[in-house]
Order: C-alpha cells, then sequence, then structure tokens
C-alpha cells in the first residue's frame, strides 16, 4: 500500500507491529488538530461569534462522519467519548444497570478485554446480574453453537468484542445479533480491534451499543465513540451532569436535558480530538476499508506461513483471520522476548493484553503479539522472522 | 567482569533460581510485587526470626532479569540481619540508578551493574528489592 509517506513516525527507523494498542497518524489528522488550535480554537456550541461557528460546523461534521463510517441511522446516535473504555463504562452504567435486574444473565467470553469485562463484574456485584462465559472452540473462536448453548432463559445481554485483541478472530456478530434478537436478547459490541480493520455496519450487524476508540484507527487518543440504538440511546441515563447537556435548570432542582447526542455529552467535549477523528475517517475512506483489510490480513498470512517454518516459535492463533497473531518463542519469556526485538527497533507488546482470562484456554499467561495495520509491509515482516531464527535471544535481550 | 559471563549467571539464575515455591507457613510474611508497565510479576516470603532473615522464598512468572534478580537477592540476603540488608539493598538501588555505591558490598548482584543503560529493564532488577524493602522496613 502506498501510503507509508503520509506518516510522519515512519521516517524513524523501527517497525512498529503494536497497531492493537495505538496507531501512527497520517499528516492529514495531524494537520487538522493543529489548524483547530491554531485557527478557530474556541467552544463548541456557543455560536455567538464566527470561530465558534466554525467549530460547530466541523464538530458536527465529524459526528456525520462517524455516523456515514459505521452507517447509523441519524448523528443522534452517535456519542462522542474519551475511548472504548469510556463508552462500555457508559452504556452498563447508563443502560444496563437501569435495565437489568438480579438473575439476569449476561454472556461474556474468557478472551474479553478488561474494558469490557470489568463494568459487568462490577454491575454484578451490584445489582445481582450474572456474567456467564460462552465456550470458545479449539481456535479460540465464537461459534453460533456455543452461543446457543450458552442462552437460557434468564439471558438478556451478548456483550462481546468483534475482533478480539489477543487472537484477533472476527467474531460472527451478524448471525449472533440475528439469534439474540429473536430472544429479545441486547447486543453489545466492543469495536476497538474491528472497527479500524474491517467495514462495520451497525444496520448489516444488527448491533444494539457498540464502543470504539479514535486512536486505534489513525485518529487523535482521548475521543472514542458510543454508538447506540436511537430508542436504546433515549432511555439511557447521563453518568455526567453539567454544561452542554441541559436546556434549563431551575432553583427549584428541576433539570431540563438536551435532547440526543448532547445530552449525554456534559461539559466541553474533546473537540481537537473529534475533529482529528474525523479526519482519520476520511483518510481510511480515501484508502479503503476492504483495501485495509485484505491488506491486514495478507499480512497476517505472510507471517504466520513464515513463523510457521521456525522450530522456536509457538503460534496460539494461527487459523484465526484478522491482522493479530499471538506467539512466544519457545523457553523465553515473552517480555524478554518484546525487549530483544526492542534492540532491533522492532515494537511488539509482551503481556496478557489485558485479556487476563484467556490463560484458562491457552496455558500461558503471556505472549508477544504482533498486530498489523495499513503501513505495515511484507519486508518488515522478513526482517522480524530473521530477527527471530537467532538461537540465543534469551541472552541478547539481557 | 565481561558481559558474556554477566549474562550467563542470569541464565542460570534464571533457569535454576534459589528458593522457587512458596510454602504454607505462617512465619512467614507474604507479599505481592508487579511492575505496572510490563508482566512481572512475583509473590515473595520472607521468614525473619531476632531481627536475621532465616528464609526467603518466591513464586510467580516474569522476565529473566526479574527472576534471575529474585534468585540473586535470595543467595545475597539468606541469613544477614535486617540491618545488613537495607545496607545491601541500598547500595544496590544506588547501582540500578546509576549512584555511585560500594562495590564490595554488592557480590553477584555486580550482574547487574550495567542495567541502567536498559531503561525498560531498571524496574525488572528492582522487582524483587522493593518487595523485600517493604518486608524488613517493617521489622
Amino acid at each position: 500500500m502506498k501510503v507509508r509517506d503520509d506518516f510522519p513516525m515512519l521516517r524513524k527507523k523501527i517497525i512498529y507491529f503494536d497497531n492493537g494498542a495505538t496507531t501512527f497518524k497520517p499528516h492529514i489528522v495531524i494537520d487538522s488538530v493543529v489548524d483547530y488550535y491554531s485557527n478557530y480554537s474556541a467552544n463548541a456550541h456557543r455560536g455567538d461569534y464566527d470561530i465558534s461557528l466554525q467549530v460547530d460546523d466541523a464538530f458536527e461534521a465529524a459526528r456525520e462522519k462517524v455516523k456515514k463510517f459505521i452507517n447509523a441511522k441519524t448523528t443522534e446516535e452517535i456519542i462522542f467519548t474519551s475511548g472504548t473504555t469510556d463508552s462500555l463504562n457508559m452504556i452498563i452504567k447508563g443502560y444496563f444497570k437501569n435495565h437489568l435486574n438480579s438473575g439476569d444473565e449476561i454472556l461474556i467470553t474468557k478472551s474479553e478485554h478488561a474494558s469490557l469485562v470489568l463494568p459487568w463484574f462490577l454491575l454484578g456485584n451490584q445489582i445481582g446480574c450474572v456474567v456467564k462465559y460462552i465456550d470458545l472452540d479449539q481456535d479460540l473462536k465464537v461459534t453460533i453453537e456455543n452461543v446457543t448453548k450458552a442462552i437460557t432463559n434468564k439471558t438478556k445481554v451478548i456483550a462481546l468484542s468483534h475482533i478480539t485483541n489477543v487472537i484477533g478472530d472476527i467474531r460472527p456478530i451478524k448471525e449472533i445479533s440475528k439469534l439474540a434478537h429473536q430472544r429479545g436478547i441486547l447486543v453489545m459490541v466492543d469495536g476497538a480491534q474491528s472497527v479500524p480493520h474491517i467495514k462495520v455496519d451497525v444496520e448489516d450487524l444488527g448491533i444494539d451499543f457498540l464502543g470504539f476508540s479514535g486512536h486505534k484507527m489513525l485518529g487523535p487518543t482521548g475521543i472514542g465513540v458510543l454508538y447506540g440504538k436511537l430508542e436504546l440511546l433515549e432511555k439511557m441515563k447521563p453518568q455526567n451532569v453539567g454544561g452542554g447537556m441541559n436546556d434549563i435548570f431551575t432553583s427549584l432542582k428541576q433539570i431540563d436535558y438536551k435532547p440526543l447526542p448532547h445530552r449525554l455529552e456534559a461539559g466541553t467535549p474533546n473537540i481537537a480530538g473529534a475533529i482529528g477523528l474525523g479526519a482519520a475517517i476520511d483518510y481510511l475512506e480515501m484508502v479503503g476499508m476492504d483495501n485495509i483489510s485484505k491488506h491486514d490480513q495478507e499480512l497476517k498470512r505472510y507471517a504466520v506461513t513464515k513463523l510457521s517454518k521456525l522450530d522456536n516459535i509457538e503460534i496460539y492463533n494461527a487459523n484465526t483471520g484478522g491482522s493479530i497473531i499471538a506467539f512466544n518463542v519457545k523457553g523465553v519469556f515473552s517480555q524478554d522476548t518484546a525487549i530483544y526485538l526492542n534492540k532491533h527497533n522492532i515494537c511488539v507488546r509482551a503481556g496478557s493484553h489485558c485479556a487476563k482470562m484467556l490463560s484458562d484456554n491457552i496455558n500461558v499467561n503471556s505472549t508477544c503479539r504482533l498486530s498489523f495495520y495499513l503501513y505495515n509491509t511484507k519486508e518488515e515482516i522478513d526482517r522480524l522472522v530473521e530477527l527471530l531464527k537467532n538461537k540465543d535471544i534469551l541472552k541478547e535481550s539481557l | 567482569m565481561d558481559n558474556e559471563v554477566k549474562r550467563n549467571i542470569i541464565i542460570d539464575h534464571y533457569h535454576n533460581p534459589l528458593n522457587k515455591g512458596l510454602l504454607e507457613d505462617e512465619n512467614y510474611t507474604k507479599i505481592r510485587v508487579n511492575n505496572e508497565s510490563c508482566i512481572d510479576n512475583i509473590v515473595l516470603m520472607v521468614k525473619v526470626e531476632d531481627g536475621i532473615i532465616k528464609d526467603i522464598r518466591f513464586d510467580g512468572e516474569a522476565c529473566a532479569i526479574s527472576t534471575s534478580a529474585t534468585s540473586i537477592m535470595i543467595k545475597m540476603l539468606l541469613n544477614k540481619s535486617v540491618e545488613e540488608a537495607l545496607i545491601i539493598l541500598n547500595e544496590y538501588e544506588k547501582m540500578i540508578n546509576e549512584q555511585d555505591y560500594d562495590e564490595s558490598i554488592i557480590g553477584e548482584a555486580i550482574v547487574y551493574n550495567e542495567v541502567y543503560k536498559q531503561p525498560n529493564r531498571k524496574k525488572c532488577a528492582l522487582l524483587p528489592w522493593r518487595g523485600i524493602k517493604i518486608i524488613i522496613e517493617k521489622e
């Protein structure tokens, strides 16, 4: 892909394989943020003067871009948050806390990220709803059969990552939604790893709630999105109240809230972040989401094929699609491998990747993770494979 | 000490660490230490009697530096008084943080005298010592 010149970070002599954590930014994103701070730095929703009106236009244009990007019905369904964690917490605390009862069941899996698992654990402790697990198959995938098996007449929510951050498998969300909706179950999706990599169409997939982050899709940090079906968002309680979200309040302690989406965005929003996210979406659409998915998956297949030929490498997710590889060098702790690669200017992540229950399934607590994106190349993978052929990785990590 | 020798000592302790595995024994004080920014996770248990460190055991999953540093720390501190241990600890911290230190009491831990060159490894080398410090400072 001819995109590398667009990314200033790629001028550094490093190979970056940690895109699951965050991504580099193209000029167009950086410039849009600088442009806001340099040329029309005012608050939103204060349209009494020109630059403020300009902010409103840019901020709401970003919302419109997000709406189109995920094919939501209206911009009222697009709430700006600080990121996926914020979005998922808002959904669980602002909606489900008031719509679930003691004994109601939530289905997740053991490969979910902490940002999806922990708010559910917390809610379970508070209101007595019960978190249950859908079994993963031998390739650590979620199958419709296992979802069906896990559903009981108490199941009220299925909450899953669309693509998991350790294994990288793409879950069959469309089929799961269909199954769920036939039984009156809502579907909440963590899109942090999917929205950047594949076309996510909330209408087609039948998603009820979705959260994702700007910085994992070439946008700025500190901006994310909460999508919810309008009729659900209407019933969602604001977790924060304050400026920008009320129409009127009186000394009699009456508050009238603004309509969606502003009702759920108290306080000055991350204006620069939203504008930058809009620019990131422009860039992703220019390259084409289908091209990006194809490129990412081809890199994974290429890397798996090459790494499988090394007898000192164990790959945990060779048979899943997506753009993530979880591996270890036999006999070397994941962190030592990452530090060895860092000595050769290759960035990979070591650890449990915030999916700490997954060790129940793969019998290792930590792995090295490669996560590819549109600017990675086969030449970079060749370099990695060359370095992993070394028989003295442990010693050279010291 | 040349680098190859240092690396071999580290790897030797990593592969065959001293006193790995915890005991069920109420006479020990236990502590879990981990590094925020990485995945090292070590549990230490220490038995102090009459101001003397009688035993230290550990378990956990950690990188080569953390694991070997734990093993070497145990070797150095066994049967030392709490006061002696604190002196060693102090000199060790100075070494890792690239300050002047007394080489004569640093013993085998000298293998980490250049860890400061890899800032992301400093916290690994300090991890078990952080844990032991919390325990023995209470003594």
